[in-house]
């Protein structure tokens, strides 16, 4: 039914929204030109000089933006398999306990860390981490000496990657359960009276069972190539493993925001945006061809 | 479930269920943990005593965040900007999300305004364009920086749409006919039915303006205006990860109190730990709205 009286209503409800869209997202768009300049804050955008694509040559020759960009890319990618694998395990693990009781304690407790921010979470695994702190004591227990772990560039990416997987494995997972519950009981029974183990029955009923998901969420996860999260390595990192853990959005706020190098940080910021644009465009055609996803 | 009581079959049961039993003491121990701390002796958490117990218990550090002026006060900025940004964020995306829920056919600008909200969502100017335009119109050290700074959550917007379309086409046909006008549909039919997905939206908002740092550290240039988990940044991470030689973190030690510190962390996951059980039952619900489409 197309009712046109309707129309003015519609915009007028629409208005709010598109109005705090377009001053916090869509003006801060044309801020990218700061690239393409060399930005004085007192002159504004209109003012500054522009310089074409000097920003970037700059940064082509920099050190620091190699590093940046393998580090934010091997860091984002070893969380994108370890937030994939995990969460299948803990899914298809929490489908074979039989225990009820135990199923729901256990599901109560593993989406709390999702919820906790990364200030809360790096203020307790610094704690914890500590040099006089648990870990170490388990380390010394077993005639280990204790260990500055934030201090070591090799050990960052690792503390990085696990705790990212430990703080989302129990939410990643919940799609997969809820694709575990709509399996038909009866081709369990059934394959049972076949005589298939229940290791045969993990691989052959459950698997498939949610493998659309599966391969939906790994197409989805492209999006997150660049994405290694600022929140987490901001705070947890320090110059000692600026080696290993430095990331594009570490970068560019400590250039942009306390250098004041506006310019050079608007380019690296930009050309992070085109490849994460790219990448999530990907992965949502991907999803739509393979998948049959359609969020829009 | 089939019955299976082979010798595989239980080593499978054992192995699964102290795996899991693992994985979740690992999300509720470091936080048992803090606990302890912030309950325990001032020097016995410095010698690194406390295990999972407190050693030397007692309230001091409790006591003395009851005398903090700074701390309320970030956390009154905190409750401010939870309860403004939900608010606003709920009253703009259940009004967008209505006239975005109506066919191309119904409503013809429909389709080039959805298109205009994900490209807003997908594509970012940067942090620096975004900084140089919250200065210019003068969002900092202002809580409606805090509020209104990350834009409208486009993802929330979406989520509501596809919830709205799923209802049933009939119930609006049938209010059509009686007279019912636009602002009627969506206030007396559309809203009372959206329940779930307004309460998880909200919840979405509460968490994020609850946990965000970021916008507080870079929006406000003085204490003042910090929310709480940005003072907590300043106050105990940023102090933490300076320290580096062995040396100076044994000094730190002397100096930084650990077991307030603890308090403090602690206290701000209350109300986290408060709307948890509304959080399993919404929150998990959403993840799977989203996709949902006729």
């Amino acid at each position: 039914m197309r009712l046109k009286s309707f129309y003015k209503h519609y915009y007028v409800m629409l208005l709010p929204g598109l109005l705090w869209v377009f001053v916090f997202k869509i003006i801060p768009m044309f801020g990218v030109v700061m690239a393409f300049q060399r930005f004085n804050p007192g002159k504004g955008i209109l003012g500054s000089a522009w310089i074409g694509l000097e920003n970037f040559k700059y940064m082509l020759q920099l050190n620091d933006s190699k590093t940046i960009f393998f580090n934010t890319a091997f860091i984002a990618v070893l969380k994108i398999l370890g937030n994939l694998i995990v969460p299948v395990l803990v899914a298809l693990m929490l489908n074979e306990l039989r225990l009820n009781s135990l199923k729901r304690g256990i599901q109560t407790v593993i989406y709390l860390p999702h919820f906790l921010s990364w200030v809360i979470l790096a203020g307790i695994m610094l704690d914890v981490f500590a040099y006089h702190g648990p870990v170490n004591s388990v380390r010394s227990a077993l005639g280990n000496g204790p260990i500055l772990f934030f201090a070591k560039a090799e050990l960052f990416v690792p503390l990085v990657v696990g705790s990212d997987i430990w703080k989302e494995f129990g939410f990643n997972a919940v799609v997969y359960l809820a694709a575990l519950t709509a399996i038909n009981p009866e081709l369990y029974e059934a394959a049972a009276i076949d005589g298939a183990s229940r290791f045969q029955r993990i691989i052959h009923i459950t698997l498939p069972g949610i493998r659309t998901v599966i391969i939906l969420m790994t197409v989805l996860s492209l999006r997150n190539v660049l994405e290694a999260n600022f929140d987490q390595i901001f705070n947890l990192y320090n110059p000692l493993v600026y080696s290993s853990g430095d990331i594009i959005d570490t970068w560019v706020y400590r250039m942009g925001l306390l250098q004041m190098q506006y310019g050079l940080a608007t380019a690296v910021g930009l050309l992070k945006s085109v490849i994460g644009f790219v990448m999530i465009a990907l992965s949502y055609f991907l999803a739509r061809k393979y998948a049959n996803y359609n969020i829009f | 479930m089939v019955k299976d009581n082979t010798l595989g079959s239980l080593l499978i049961d054992i192995v699964v269920a102290v795996v899991l039993v693992i994985l979740a003491l690992s999300t509720i121990l470091p936080l048992w943990y803090t606990l302890c701390v912030s309950l325990s002796d001032k020097s016995a958490a410095a010698a690194g005593l406390v295990k999972l117990w407190p050693v030397g218990f007692n309230l001091t550090s409790y006591k003395s965040i009851v005398g903090d002026v700074n701390f309320f006060h970030a956390f009154w900025v905190s409750i401010q900007r939870v309860t403004l940004g939900t608010a606003a964020e709920l009253a703009a995306t259940l009004l967008m999300a209505y006239p975005l829920s109506k066919s191309a056919n119904q409503f013809p600008p429909r389709n080039v305004i959805m298109w205009l909200l994900i490209f807003a969502w997908l594509f970012s100017g940067g942090l620096i364009p975004w900084y140089q335009t919250m200065k210019s119109i003068h969002l900092i050290n202002n809580i409606w920086g805090l509020v209104l700074g990350n834009s409208l959550p486009i993802f929330n917007v979406i989520l509501v749409m596809n919830f709205f379309r799923n209802l049933p086409k009939e119930i609006e046909e049938a209010a059509l006919i009686d007279g019912a006008g636009p602002w009627q549909i969506f206030l007396e039919i559309y809203l009372p039915l959206s329940k779930p997905v307004i309460a998880t939206v909200a919840l979405f908002s509460m968490v994020y303006h609850w946990n965000e740092f970021f916008n507080g550290l870079v929006l406000s240039t003085r204490q003042a205006y910090y929310p709480l988990q940005t003072y907590i940044q300043q106050q105990i991470v940023v102090i933490n990860t300076a320290s580096m030689t062995q040396d100076q973190i044994q000094q730190l030690n002397e100096i930084s109190n650990q077991t307030l510190n603890a308090a403090k962390i602690f206290i701000a996951m209350i109300p986290i730990l408060l709307i948890y059980p509304f959080l399993q039952k919404y929150f998990i619900k959403g993840i799977t709205l989203g996709s949902v489409k006729e």
